[in-house]
């Protein structure tokens, strides 16, 4: 394990104890398109404690899309280092680390929401019997217990993103990479699914990564938010959240929930004006 | 009807009521017949003077050698009064429909029924009926069916898997579709005889010809469905080649499988036919060229008739196997 000192980058980050999760080190990466290269990531550095909740905001090809598709290893970053439980992302991949949920729920039409649920389970090689246990247990967490049955068209499109946040959870990856999971809902549904994953998260202990647009869903959620800037993608701010971890709906109205709000909006003005 | 009560039972796929397709159908039907009926008279006409003018009637031009040499609307303008026997003549050059109905129940129900060699004087088909002959070649058209689709599933999973397949079967596939298949049946049989096969095989060998290339196409694009999401989110659970195409890419392209099946089979139908040609063993397709021979023309059209009813009920059956399977998947309310 690493040493005390490389620890303690957010020392009041969950459980102040742990070591980083994820961190990445100067990390580039640059597209080559047919306009020339695109620089998507620029000199990212981020230290991720284990079960924190951090959430990337900022404007449209900022690279926060990347950087956590970077930590799933769907993209190769061009330099800098980046580990995930101290491996390589493609080792932490290949070790199922993690979940991912995307924005489209992009359940299998052909499956039953049970059969969903049980998609990485079965690709996993678990027993039908753990396969049966687990899928009840996640429909539960999501509260969409009795549903197991129902063809994912017979559900709304914010059941639907529950069932795929039930299958992400499903296997026992201790962090979560949501790629803005709740961007196609409206603004009621967004709140419920808003509060049920940080009951959800406080459950399960897991780190979360939470790729974001929306100003209060990101306060709201993190306990650290990460604020990012375009051309070249890079990090401009990270703020950390002094919000209790209980959190009910209202508590948007405080003034230390607006300040925070304030301060991510002044970072992604920055970002802008630059 | 009990159709009445549920909105959905009744609708076609297009959402129009059952009952409602029926007039445009059998509008057009009516009308085919009609323009049918109309063109045996022109067709027909020299062969019937020349039977009117032997019966005594007096025909203008009365020369035979005259005739030969004038359009047929022409004749038919001239000899409105002669022209009674066009549509009941013996050898026609283009039967009337109802001519062609009469052969129709001649070698099939009567032919069974009432035949030297039917089904109810020997307790099997007789070789002169129609029945037999569909039979036979249903069975050559079911086994290059099979073999077509297996062929075209398995070929799409190689070009979807490797770059090399992609490059390198594509192209002949393709190529293999432009070569005319009355000319590659012939060299298909005798090939195949050479070494001794005869009889089922050369012709369902030329019926998985023509139907394997719609399953390769219609297969390459259903495998290659899956859009970049779902195949990223296979990524994040390290999944194996294997269970991307057992769980993702072979249900996606359950659809476009089914679309291609139905052309697979009517491909199938036409090749058994054509194999059947140069072959005098039974068949539709030896039913037709026999007819040609001997001027029956009512007999030709006959087997096309039942060929193409065979035709529509395997398209059907395929449709209907397409929505038992859709709706078993959930992929269709």
């Amino acid at each position: 394990m690493l040493s005390d000192e490389e620890i303690m980058n957010w020392p009041e980050a969950g459980t102040a104890t742990a070591a980083p999760v994820i961190r990445a080190d100067h990390l580039d990466l640059t597209f080559q398109t047919n306009d020339g290269p695109v620089h998507a990531l620029k000199d990212v550095s981020l230290d991720i404690a284990k079960g924190s909740f951090v959430s990337f905001i900022g404007p449209s090809g900022c690279g926060k899309t990347t950087f956590l598709r970077c930590i799933a290893a769907l993209e190769h970053p061009t330099g800098g280092s980046l580990t995930v439980n101290a491996m390589t992302p493609d080792e932490a991949r290949r070790a199922r680390a993690y979940g991912y949920v995307f924005q489209a729920a992009g359940l299998y039409p052909w499956r039953t929401i049970g059969r969903n649920v049980a998609l990485p389970l079965e690709i996993m090689g678990y027993s039908r019997a753990e396969q049966a246990e687990r899928v009840a247990r996640v429909l539960e967490l999501v509260e969409l217990s009795g549903f197991e049955k129902k063809f994912p068209w017979q559900l709304s499109g914010g059941m639907q993103q529950r069932a795929s946040i039930a299958r992400a959870l499903a296997f026992d990856a201790d962090i979560l990479l949501m790629d803005e999971p709740f961007g196609a809902l409206d603004e009621i549904v967004r709140d419920r699914l808003n509060e049920e994953l940080l009951k959800l998260w406080d459950k399960t202990e897991k780190t979360i990564g939470f790729v974001t647009h929306s100003i209060p869903e990101a306060v709201y959620l993190s306990t650290h938010i990460v604020v990012m800037s375009p051309r070249p993608g890079r990090i401009t701010d990270v703020i950390e959240s002094p919000l209790p971890k209980e959190r009910p709906l209202d508590i948007r109205d405080t003034p230390e929930f607006i300040e925070i709000a304030h301060r991510v909006r002044e970072g992604l003005r920055a970002g802008y004006e630059e | 009807m009990a159709e009445a009560s549920d909105p959905k039972a009744g609708t076609s796929a297009g959402g129009w009521p059952r009952w409602l397709r029926l007039p445009p159908v059998l509008g057009m039907v009516l009308a085919l017949l009609a323009i049918w009926y109309v063109a045996v008279v022109p067709m027909n006409v020299k062969e019937v003077l020349t039977a009117a003018e032997r019966a005594g009637v007096e025909v203008s031009p009365p020369s035979a050698v005259d005739r030969r040499d004038m359009g047929n609307w022409a004749l038919v303008f001239r000899n409105t009064h002669a022209l009674g026997q066009s549509w009941s003549s013996d050898r026609p050059k283009l039967p009337a429909p109802h001519q062609v109905l009469v052969e129709l129940y001649d070698s099939t129900i009567d032919e069974e029924l009432n035949g030297r060699r039917g089904i109810m004087r020997s307790g099997t088909l007789s070789n002169r009926s129609l029945i037999y002959h569909a039979l036979v070649t249903l069975n050559a058209t079911f086994l290059g069916f099979l073999i077509g689709a297996l062929l075209g599933v398995g070929l799409a999973v190689g070009i979807v898997h490797s770059r090399v397949m992609d490059m390198s079967v594509m192209p002949w596939a393709i190529v293999s579709q432009t070569i005319p298949i009355v000319a590659l049946a012939p060299m298909i049989i005798v090939v195949l005889y050479s070494i001794g096969v005869q009889g089922l095989i050369p012709k369902a060998v030329i019926s998985a010809y023509l139907s394997f290339f719609p399953v390769v196409v219609g297969m390459v694009k259903g495998l290659r469905s899956p859009d970049a999401m779902q195949m990223d989110l296979m990524r994040t659970y390290n999944a194996p080649t294997s269970s991307v195409l057992t769980k993702l890419r072979l249900p996606s392209s359950i659809p476009y499988l089914f679309a291609s099946l139905k052309i697979a089979i009517a491909a199938s139908l036409v090749g058994a036919i054509v194999g059947e040609l140069p072959v005098q063993k039974g068949g539709l397709g030896a039913r037709m060229l026999a007819g040609s021979y001997y001027g029956q023309t009512s007999q030709i059209w006959a087997a096309l008739l039942v060929a193409a009813a065979l035709a529509a009920l395997l398209v059907w059956a395929i449709g209907a196997i397409e929505r038992r399977t859709l709706r078993r998947m959930g992929m269709m309310p």
